[in-house]
């Protein structure tokens, strides 16, 4: 990389972005459908023709819906300079065709013109069958729409929720966000909190924000779900400058705090221990990720966390100041 | 490292569709118990585990952990590779034990991202 060019964060972006979009889309999103094909017993003659009125320089051997060969301007120069101009197609087109398939990631077109020196590549279905044909331009076109589109949907979606707080007046402003979670829903767990992340994200919160709150919420949820005989609520209070996170419930309670609050302590069961949980860390993991931490229960009545996560004033959300 | 060149190394298999392996994995952390991952990892590092649930996927979405390996040829179902597809994290099998992959990336220069236990 020369010195004197420094990519910016922007550009870096981008640059992943394009990457990203190598492996997500497919190239079936990608290729061409409109493919100009030869049928088995065309003369070079007609080839020349069909490549002059559609301006293209290859075209697929197609016999019944499969791919047989290809031919390309190279093939049809060979015929001219032998005079064999009435040639059948078969005699002069290449029978090995290198093809890639619809399902595939772009990357693997990529790849092979990366590796080999043609200009197109005929795409097949599952069935083997002729689907497409895709050429390094569509890629290119395929990305740039792409970009185009993500660009344009994640400035709208990014605009609205990051200036939330900006652009309501109020003296105080907070977005409440309220979840139900049900005792021993593992398959759930962690639902509400990668919710809560990503709504964090959202409005403008920084990565390391995100990250503390999302596993404080996410032990806390676990903790619901493993030790709430009845369920219990999660209920999170995000403010410029401040994150509010509460849960409760109606459950065991916990009969000696202090305990509770000892890494390696777990009153966990078995089967919990098994699915990776249990290990006593839950609300030491908390208190780390936290500010502030308030832990009431009553035995036999439920149990109430409350958490606070305080923000300083440059990681404030809906900052007025130009983050670049 | 590259991701790429890390699965290489461990002889992995990819079992994610259409995320990108091309990021940069900071370094590693071997963990079953995610509670662990939880309290010890730091984000971007490349997670070794011998739990193969939908909570492993959910911790490393709460973690900021770069990608999944999993150790001894444990194998995910259908609905947790779908939600490591939609979350874009990359899960990879490798038949070798949880020991002999960090000594594999240790000696290939990855570093620890799972700071040591702390009293505080």
């Amino acid at each position: 990389m020369r010195k004197d060019r420094v990519i910016t964060d922007g550009a870096a972006n981008l640059i992943s972005r394009v990457e990203e979009l190598a492996y997500e889309l497919t190239i079936g999103e990608v290729m061409s459908r409109n493919v100009k094909t030869i049928a088995p017993g065309t003369k070079m003659g007609d080839v020349m023709e069909t490549f002059r009125h559609a301006r293209i320089s290859g075209a697929p051997v197609v016999s019944n819906g499969d791919l047989i060969g290809i031919v390309s301007l190279e093939d049809l120069i060979r015929a001219l300079r032998e005079s064999n101009i009435q040639a059948p197609v078969g005699e002069y087109m290449t029978r090995q065709v290198m093809t890639v398939k619809a399902a595939s990631p772009l990357i693997e077109a990529l790849k092979v013109f990366d590796q080999r020196h043609i200009g197109r590549l005929p795409v097949v279905d599952e069935n083997n069958k002729l689907a497409g044909i895709i050429t390094k331009g569509d890629i290119t076109s395929g990305v740039m729409r792409s970009l185009q589109y993500d660009y344009q949907e994640e400035e709208v979606r990014k605009y609205r929720a990051r200036h939330l707080f900006e652009d309501i007046i109020s003296d105080r402003t907070s977005l409440t966000l309220r979840y139900k979670v049900k005792h021993g829903e593992f398959a759930l767990g962690g639902n509400a909190s990668s919710h809560i992340k990503k709504a964090l994200l959202r409005l403008g919160a920084s990565p390391q924000i995100a990250r503390r709150c999302g596993i404080a919420i996410y032990e806390a949820e676990m903790n619901l779900i493993i030790h709430a005989t009845r369920g219990g609520n999660i209920r999170i209070e995000i403010e410029p400058n401040q994150i509010l996170m509460e849960t409760l419930d109606d459950g065991p309670g916990i009969a000696d705090i202090a305990l509770a609050m000892t890494p390696g302590y777990s009153t966990a069961p078995d089967s919990i221990r098994e699915l990776g949980f249990g290990a006593g860390m839950g609300l030491k993991n908390i208190h780390r990720c936290v500010d502030d931490m308030y832990l009431d229960s009553t035995p036999g009545r439920g149990t109430r966390l409350e958490m606070r996560i305080n923000m300083q004033s440059q990681e404030q959300l809906g900052d007025t100041t130009h983050k670049s | 490292m590259k991701l790429t060149e890390l699965i290489k190394l461990i002889d992995g298999v990819v079992l994610t569709k259409g995320v990108n392996l091309n990021c940069e994995v900071l370094g590693g952390c071997g963990a079953d118990l995610m509670s662990d991952v939880l309290a010890y990892s730091q984000p971007d590092a490349v997670l070794l585990t011998g739990l193969c649930t939908m909570q492993v996927v959910r911790t490393a979405m709460m973690a900021d952990v770069a990608a999944i390996i999993f150790v001894r040829d444990k194998q995910p179902n259908d609905d947790i590779v779908q939600l490591a597809n939609r979350e874009k994290i990359p899960l990879i099998s490798t038949v070798h034990g949880m020991f002999e992959v960090c000594g594999r990336l240790h000696c290939a220069g990855l570093q620890s991202l799972e700071h040591a236990y702390d009293e505080g």
